[in-house]
């Protein structure tokens, strides 16, 4: 997994509340058996016209002067309904590095920390700053002070200190957890058998 | 201290970690299908690493699986999704209920058909809809691909333990009123958000007179309602379910006597309660693109409050003041992992029986899995459901998701017996109307839904 420490980028704001992961990444996409290339279908049914399926200058993605950013900054309940991974892949492969949303899902919110997408909470007077942030102006988010910071505001988020220390150091989760391999292997001794 | 079954199941699974923490936890059973578990398999295979206990492992494919002739899948992606598993659960030494085997079906379906599902396990799969084995008084969840992976490495996850809400249901509920409603009932009360970073236990009178079938309608729900888990104390019904099935445990005396255990302590044990009574209840039918905008079968559909109602009435094609009996139902869909079981087609079989649907109304009635299809068959569901002019389909998740080819056509209106109503879930323009089997069954014939308590089927 790539590290992640700080990140100085221009904001995206999709400030809606309950964004699904089938509006993140509609389901016929899902057809895959790779981790890679979701990123041009991610919010397809708002970023491309239903009929001629060509790009909606309107949706805030389109926008030339959005192209760069790496950052989302969204509503409450982000990434509820189902489960799919590819919601976060396709954040990922489009080029967003973090997303700051009021809530998250408790699914999407696990599925960000395995990928390196740091998913941030910040209260709605926050966001709503950093939503009205000129497309060319880019905010710091600062990873080891745990601060999203811009011209003289500046707010601090929580975040657990294992999820931290991995996208810091870009851990990978399994190999964590081989180092228990023995106490897995001690409680299966113990694991009760009724056959 | 006073602990919840959640707490005493979490407890026992615990290899390291402190409380508040990331917790690893022992996975007694994963779950798998076709559209979560390919990049997992990639992952193991890229690393060089092996699946830690193919025996705690059991796949099968539901997603993608066509319901007219499951053998022939014209789509290029899910037929390479569905080798793909065959090939992947053969090389790591999986159980896997193939195409066309007897024990094929949705995968929420089969966990508790085959007996894989039991009390105090924590259960994990690559779907949202894990939800429904807590029926069975286990920790149970969905969990992401990464995870998916990670199980299958070391038949363990990290996880934060949540908090826990206790929904006390109490009360005898009206004919014509089922799981369906009471789930729907709460979410639309307590917002498709109430239960997120929460676990769920389901108590109570109502939910002690409940069948297992029942039980799992309520748990497979709750993940609308944003909470990761549902579950509910394993009690004589559950036992009674399990034994003698597949995967049944060989000495179940003793299994039980240490199932017996999963039971919470006192209400105070949660972190909040909810009061919910169904004495009153109505059938529920949802009317927007989530499945907390749903009413009572008796009342209009609310004032638009926000943005995301006006989008919603928009999509739907529907306006506040309505109700439920306006609308011009054309499609009709009775199965997946919520009301897909052998109970749930029984309900609607007797609302259909020596009836015919209205004119001009698709009607696709998909059986959870091939076991439920060939005891429906058995005792006459299928003449019933052909002779009321329904399409008797093949087991899988069909029309609940529109990943086959079972989709409803742009800017029909469906009476679903499925759990989400989300903008495009059942294809692109769909309009779904969630309610019950019987509610639908009745919407069939009359093609706009009826109050089942009143109108005359
Ligand atoms: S029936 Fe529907 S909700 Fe259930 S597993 Fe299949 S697609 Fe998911």
């Amino acid at each position: 997994m790539k590290k992640i420490t700080t990140i100085n980028s221009g904001v995206i704001p999709l400030m809606r509340d309950n964004i699904d992961t089938d509006q993140i990444i509609p389901k016929q996409f899902l057809k895959n058996i790779l981790k890679s290339g979701y990123g041009r279908n991610l919010f397809y049914d708002w970023r491309y016209k239903a009929t001629s399926k060509e790009a909606n200058p309107d949706f805030i993605l389109n926008k030339p002067e959005y192209k760069q950013a790496q950052i989302l900054v969204t509503g409450e309940n982000f990434g509820c309904g189902s489960s799919r991974e590819h919601a976060v892949w396709a954040l990922k492969d489009y080029g967003f590095q973090v997303v700051i949303a009021g809530s998250y899902s408790d699914i999407f919110y696990m599925n960000s920390t395995k990928n390196g997408l740091l998913a941030i909470e910040l209260p709605k007077k926050d966001r709503t700053i950093l939503a009205s942030i000129p497309a060319k102006e880019k905010i710091i988010v600062d990873l080891p002070r745990q601060q999203v910071r811009y011209e003289k505001y500046q707010f601090d988020f929580s975040i657990n200190p294992l999820w931290k220390h991995k996208f810091i150091n870009g851990l990978d989760d399994i190999a964590i957890t081989m180092n228990y391999a023995k106490k897995i292997e001690a409680y299966e001794k113990e694991i009760p058998n009724f056959n | 201290m006073k602990k919840t079954m959640f707490d005493k199941i979490w407890h026992q699974h615990v290899i390291t970690g402190e409380p508040g923490e990331p917790q690893l936890i022992y996975v007694d059973l994963q779950l798998l299908h076709e559209v979560t578990s390919p990049q997992a398999f990639e992952g193991l295979r890229e690393k060089n690493r092996q699946v830690r206990r193919p025996d705690r492992n059991f796949a099968t494919m539901d997603h993608n699986v066509p319901t007219v002739d499951i053998f022939n899948i014209k789509d290029l992606i899910s037929k390479k999704q569905i080798e793909t598993l065959a090939k992947n659960t053969k090389d790591f030494g999986i159980r896997l209920a193939g195409m066309g085997s007897k024990d094929q079906g949705i995968v929420h379906v089969i966990g508790p058909q085959l007996g894989l599902t039991q009390p105090g396990m924590v259960i994990v799969c690559g779907d949202s809809h894990t939800a429904t084995h807590g029926a069975f008084g286990s920790i149970a969840f969905g969990i992401g691909t990464s995870e998916v992976e990670h199980v299958l490495a070391t038949q363990t996850i990290w996880q934060t333990k949540p908090k826990t809400i206790g929904i006390h249901v109490h009360g005898k509920l009206s004919k014509g009123v089922y799981a369906k409603d009471i789930i729907m009932g709460i979410i639309a009360r307590e917002g498709v958000s109430f239960g997120t970073g929460y676990a769920v236990e389901f108590y109570g009178d109502t939910i002690r007179n409940m069948n297992m079938e029942e039980r799992m309608t309520l748990c497979n729900m709750v993940i609308e309602g944003g909470a990761k888990m549902g579950s509910i104390q394993p009690d004589q019904t559950t036992f009674d379910y399990i034994a003698d099935r597949k995967y049944a445990p060989g000495n179940m005396e003793k299994a039980v006597s240490y199932w017996k255990q999963f039971y919470t302590d006192s209400p105070d044990a949660f972190d909040k309660v909810i009061d919910f009574s169904v004495n009153e209840l109505a059938p529920f039918v949802s009317w927007g693109t989530n499945p907390g905008m749903a009413v009572p079968i008796d009342q209009p559909f609310p004032k638009i409050k926000n943005e995301e109602d006006k989008k919603a009435y928009e999509y739907v094609g529907l306006k506040a003041g309505e109700k439920a009996n306006q609308i011009p139902i054309k499609f009709v869909f009775f199965g997946s992992c919520t009301n897909g079981r052998l109970s749930d087609l029984i309900i609607a079989a007797k609302v259909l029986k020596n009836k015919h649907i209205k004119n001009g109304i698709t009607a696709l009635v998909v059986p959870g899995s091939r076991k439920i299809k060939e005891k429906a068959e058995k005792i006459g569901l299928d003449k019933i459901f052909k002779e009321a002019g329904c399409e008797w389909r093949e087991p899988g998740c069909s029309a609940c998701l529109g990943m086959n080819p079972d989709r409803v056509p742009a800017g029909i209106h469906c009476a679903s017996t499925s759990n989400r109503n989300f903008a495009g879930r059942q294809g692109a323009g769909s309009r779904t109307h969630l309610a019950s089997p019987a509610m639908v069954a009745a919407a069939a014939i009359h093609g706009r839904f009826i109050d089942i308590r009143k109108e005359i089927i």
